[in-house]
């Protein structure tokens, strides 16, 4: 236990640096960690591939008809865990020429005796043509607050991109409602919610 | 060659284990009914050979090394260590059978991959635990539960031939036409496949995957669960009947009707007695997982139903726990998942059943009512 | 360097160890600290197998029999947690503590009371882990694998104990890898270049490097599951905009890696064993180095491999699927390199060299079917099913813990003084091998006819095989008790070792008498 650093063959080396490097090296993995997140978005967002559709969007050019073929597209809705809400699409699909603005709306209506706000999460398939499903106006911008029995048509205006590659000839787009005073709730309250994995 | 492996194991499981030789001893994939699964298998038992291959090989040179370099036998050791000529071989040699193994798998996948041109789309939503397929065109829906009761899975009746893998309501295809599936998830996430057509795809909540699949040969197919997804994981089969397409149109058109009636039904006068046969059907599929057959619960999550004070007196209180379920607790919002005569009937049912006669009942319409109540 | 060394010498007069119970918690001994990571170790071996022979019985029939499906999936989470956490990595910890410093001519690890203080977090970790089955709501039981949402939003009460128990033994483990670089990096005898180094010690190395690079992202994707659950974010709730899928991305870039972390140190010591009992050198030393580094990066860039059925795009599908195929090529150059170096030895076969051989033969056979799985097309039907049960517990079982058999009978005598029995020895080979094989090759089979994993009953034709695999498990689950009896033989007597008890043995750890004295290597070897 007396070897001086001077008895190794390679130079004195100091177990801090060694330690510093690798502390260094767990941070930065941690931190990377939590980076992959925005990371994941941005890659997403760049290449569609989770189908999460875009933000509003905003055309500076003037959206041009492509009259040569139409693209069907299918829309379909369903509830999160226990919302109680009714919600459909009016319209089942439509067939749209890319580059043209449709509109079309989704019903939904509060049956309880509770008002409550909801939150309807947008989902594309097949994924490759979420870059080219653009929404200019989505009631899924917003939270939707309805009163008690209060129904509500909500509309949805979207332009299918002309560029959108010509083997995909259908598009369906899905939304699940969630209940937005349950999501707090389920942090506040976790303790109790949470169970529902071995009992519910 | 699956013939006689099939034989040599059960042979080999007949020796070892008279008692089971009445056994199912399968031992590989079954090439199943639709291109895919075809496709699947033959890339399956492709790679599969190559391993043997390689690995007779390499096998072959240890056990010759281990029967003829022993120590005991007088071997002497050689000292070589090192050879790059074949060391660069048994580099490259791999990598290029990898590379020809890769151009059929690229393929497949691609194939895999093109759900375009369908004929009939169907969405598949997973429930803890159990599937619900919607008919998008044809604007009807329903639930898929595991039929098995709860008397077998826990031994005291004989075990069914499908035990485990038997619903009440399978999914219906047309043969012949591709079938185009959106898969996502109410809860958590499961995974619905169908091994006979090499489909599997995952139902992630808040998300929609695609996938397709065209069967060729009608049947009924069976599948199951695929990815963890809590107590009943186990217990949530997929099945799938494949009819001829006339069948099939007279089947969607059935259930259009059925549909129809069931908004019809919930107009009829019922009786007491006609709400309770419905309600212990209803109640063994929708709650008996949880709440037990006898209404005993397994408190403290599942709370007993027998003798409880919600079920024996408030009336407008037990329609909303079933309907809306009690946020922060196991219990579900039942108001979506059954329909206005099955939600009367399982009321009524657990008001009357086990002891707990309060003579009331409560109508389709009624529940019609308190679901669309301003 | 050597500041923290000499005050540790002279806490202990450089005598013997201190008596009682604070040798063990206090000591700063390399040696001391090997054996209580070893013990610990195989203690959770013996607990998370008896979690398995739980499960096994509950799938000898079809029906419910023993337990209900809540405690069946906390069984099968608590087993693959203890397994992978509790039972494989600190396994080679301990290997790592008792001979890298004797492998390179080292007095001790480089950072000993670190050592100290990473052991001992690991019981508390444990203990944790393990009171979550007592608490209300029950253990974690969303598989080993957590995914979200069913391990935040519907997990149990417990999953916050779970998540603090994964933080301290991920902070455990890479301290314990810092130590091992510190050591590696520092405390090398004089001429023992880089290149010179064992391959126990090379494969460590990089194993190191990998915990430092993973265990961090596992420690944050826990964080962001308990800031989901308890503080309101959503990063894997849909309903907030979430993703469930990053959850598993970020989950298995953890993942994989990891499983290479459990395997790279018993490419090692394999790498020992089998030219020891061949008589004859290692067959290509350098392009060992080599395979261990490729499939230590390449472990990087194929965790979606894992996640083949969630929806990922064809390009992502393709580039994981020829990422992980490549992964082939280095593992089969290490396989061929062992059989190169078995070929034309002069071989025996005593109980490590046993164990060594069958690791080869079976982990191989593990690997033939993560080519199978690597098939993304195929994959599809593999998926989730009992073909990659049998997959994992080939590498895993054969490979980690064959491996760490093999270690252990190897440098008994070296630890104690004493030779194990030899008879005994070979038939806790045989029947581990036996047992394991029945265990795990008909689950093969049960996964090609379609039997998805993490299911408390099956349907009637799964029913055969899921008996014959119970039989084999409990034969196997029973023989490690053997194991337990052979090892305090060994400790309490036996015939005495001499410092190099296999005539083919090479390295440092072979210079030092057996068993080892409590201070070795105070004045460094020189290494020509």
């Amino acid at each position: 236990m007396t070897d001086a650093p001077q008895d190794r063959s390679q130079p004195p080396r100091s177990n801090t640096r060694v330690v510093g490097w690798c502390l260094g090296g767990v941070v930065g993995m941690f931190a990377f960690g939590f980076a992959m997140v925005p990371l994941y978005d941005v890659f997403c967002e760049i290449t569609g591939i989770n189908g999460k559709t875009g933000g509003r969007y905003e055309s500076t050019v003037a959206a041009e008809r492509d009259e040569n073929r139409t693209v069907q597209v299918q829309f379909l809705a369903q509830n999160g865990p226990d919302m109680p809400w009714t919600f459909r699409p009016v319209t089942r699909s439509v067939e749209v020429h890319p580059g043209e603005p449709v509109t079309i709306n989704y019903f939904a209506q509060n049956p309880t005796d509770r008002a409550m706000v909801a939150q309807a999460v947008p989902s594309l398939s097949p994924s490759e043509g979420t870059l080219y499903f653009h929404k200019t106006e989505c009631f899924c911008f917003n939270q939707q607050p309805l009163e008690p029995g209060e129904s509500v048509e909500m509309p949805l205006i979207f332009i299918v991109d002309k560029d959108l590659p010509e083997h995909i000839t259908k598009l369906t787009l899905s939304y699940t409602l969630y209940d937005q005073d349950v999501s707090p709730a389920v942090s506040s309250n976790s303790r109790v919610r949470k169970t529902t994995n071995d009992n519910g | 060659m699956r013939v006689h492996a099939k034989r040599a194991g059960a042979l080999l499981g007949g020796l070892l284990f008279p008692a089971w030789s009445m056994a199912d001893w399968t031992l590989n994939m079954a090439p199943g009914v639709t291109g895919t699964s075809n496709e699947i298998f033959s890339l399956h038992m492709t790679i599969l050979w190559i391993c043997v291959a390689i690995g007779v090989v390499v096998f072959g040179v240890m056990f010759w090394s281990i029967f003829a370099h022993r120590k005991s036998q007088g071997a002497k050791p050689a000292n070589f260590h090192e050879n790059t000529l074949v060391e660069i071989l048994w580099t490259i040699i791999p990598f290029v059978i990898l590379v020809v193994m890769a151009i059929p798998a690229t393929a497949t996948l691609v194939d895999m991959y093109d759900t375009t041109e369908s004929d009939v789309d169907i969405k598949v939503t997973g429930y803890q635990w159990r599937w619900k397929y919607d008919y998008i065109e044809e604007d009807f829906g329903y639930f898929s539960n595991m039929s098995t009761s709860r008397d077998e899975i826990y031994n005291r009746t004989a075990k069914s031939e499908n035990y485990l893998l038997d619903v009440d309501n399978p999914m219906v295809v047309p043969v012949g036409a591709k079938v185009r599936l959106l898969l996502t998830a109410n809860d958590v996430i499961h995974s619905w496949w169908v091994p006979a057509f090499g489909v599997k795809k995952d139902a992630i909540p808040g998300f929609i995957n695609e996938t397709w699949t065209r069967v060729d040969e009608p049947g009924i197919y069976r599948g199951q669960c695929t990815e963890l997804c809590g107590k009943d994981h186990g217990f949530m089969p997929v099945v799938v009947k494949a009819v001829p397409q006339e069948e099939y149109d007279q089947w969607v058109a059935e259930q259009r009707e059925a549909a129809e009636r069931e908004r019809e039904l919930t107009e009829k006068d019922w009786t007491l007695e006609e709400l309770m046969v419905r309600g212990e059907k209803a109640y063994a599929s929708a709650c008996a997982a949880c709440h037990q057959a006898d209404g005993s619960g397994a408190p403290p999550a599942f709370p007993a139903l027998k003798g409880s004070q919600i079920v024996l007196e408030d009336m407008e209180a037990h329609l909303d726990v079933v309907v809306n379920g009690v946020s922060g607790t196991a219990m579900q919002a039942f108001g979506e998942q059954l329909n206005e005569v099955d939600l009367a009937a399982v009321i009524t049912y657990e008001r009357n059943a086990w002891g707990n006669d309060t003579g009331e009942m409560i109508t389709p319409k009624e529940v019609f009512e308190y679901k669309n109540q301003e | 360097m050597s500041a923290v060394a000499d005050t540790h010498a002279q806490d202990h007069h450089h005598h013997g160890p201190a008596k009682g119970f604070s040798r063990w918690l206090l000591t700063t001994n390399h040696k001391d600290i090997g054996s209580m990571y070893l013990i610990f170790s195989f203690a959770m071996f013996l607990l998370g197998g008896t979690m398995a022979m739980v499960i096994r019985a509950e799938l000898f029939q079809p029906g419910l029999q023993i337990v209900e499906p809540e405690f069946f999936n906390q069984m099968t989470t608590m087993h693959g947690l203890i397994m992978v956490f509790g039972a494989v990595m600190p396994a080679f910890v301990g290997l790592a503590n008792w001979m890298l410093p004797l492998m390179i001519g080292a007095p001790d690890m480089a950072l000993p009371r670190m050592n100290n203080w990473s052991f001992w977090l690991l019981p508390c970790a444990f203990l944790i882990l393990v009171s979550t089955l007592f608490m209300e709501g029950g253990a974690p039981n969303f598989g080993w694998t957590f995914y979200a949402p069913l391990s935040t939003t519907y997990g149990p009460p417990s999953t916050t104990f779970f998540i603090f128990a994964v933080h301290i033994m991920g902070i455990s483990s890479i301290m314990g890898a810092i130590n091992v670089i510190a050591t590696i990096l520092n405390l090398r005898a004089p001429g023992m270049t880089l290149m010179k180094m064992p391959l126990f010690v090379w494969t460590w190395l990089i194993t190191a490097f990998l915990l430092i690079a993973v265990m961090p992202v596992l420690a944050g994707v826990v964080t962001m599951m308990l800031m989901d659950i308890n503080f309101g974010t959503s990063f894997f709730d849909a309903s907030g905009g979430g993703d469930p899928v990053l959850f598993q991305h970020v989950f298995w870039f953890f993942g994989h890696p990891e499983v290479y972390i459990m395997i790279l140190p018993a490419f090692g010591a394999v790498s020992h064993i089998i030219p020891a009992f061949s008589r004859k050198p290692l067959f290509g030393y350098a392009s060992m180095v080599y395979a261990v580094g490729a499939i230590a990066l390449l472990s990087f860039v194929v965790w979606a491999h894992h996640m083949f059925t969630v929806g990922i795009p064809i390009a992502g599908q393709l580039f994981f699927m020829y990422a992980t195929m490549l992964i082939a090529v280095p593992t089969g150059v290490k396989v061929f390199n062992w059989v190169a170096t078995m070929f034309r030895g002069a071989l025996s076969f005593e109980t490590p060299m046993l164990f060594a051989v069958a690791f080869v033969i079976l982990f191989t056979i593990g690997g033939f079917s993560g080519l199978m799985l690597a098939i993304a097309p195929a994959d599809f039907q593999y998926h989730d099913t009992y073909f990659v049960v049998a997959h994992f517990h080939y590498v895993l079982v054969p490979g980690a813990i064959f491996g760490i058999f093999a270690s252990a009978y190897f440098w008994l005598p070296k630890w104690t003084g004493h030779m194990y029995d030899e008879t005994l020895a070979k038939t806790h080979f045989w029947l581990s091998f036996i047992g394991m094989n029945l265990a795990f090759f008909p689950m093969h089979f049960l996964g090609l006819a379609g039997m998805p994993r993490r299911i408390p009953d099956y349907a009637l034709q799964f029913a055969d095989f899921n008996m014959v695999s119970s039989v084999g498990a409990f034969m196997f689950g029973a023989t490690q008790l053997l194991f337990l009896l052979i090892v305090v033989k060994c400790v309490k007597g036996g015939e005495k070792a001499s410092a190099k008890p296999w005539d083919g043995a090479e390295g440092l750890e072979w210079t030092v008498p057996s068993p080892a004295p409590y201070h070795t290597f105070s004045t460094p070897p020189e290494v020509k």
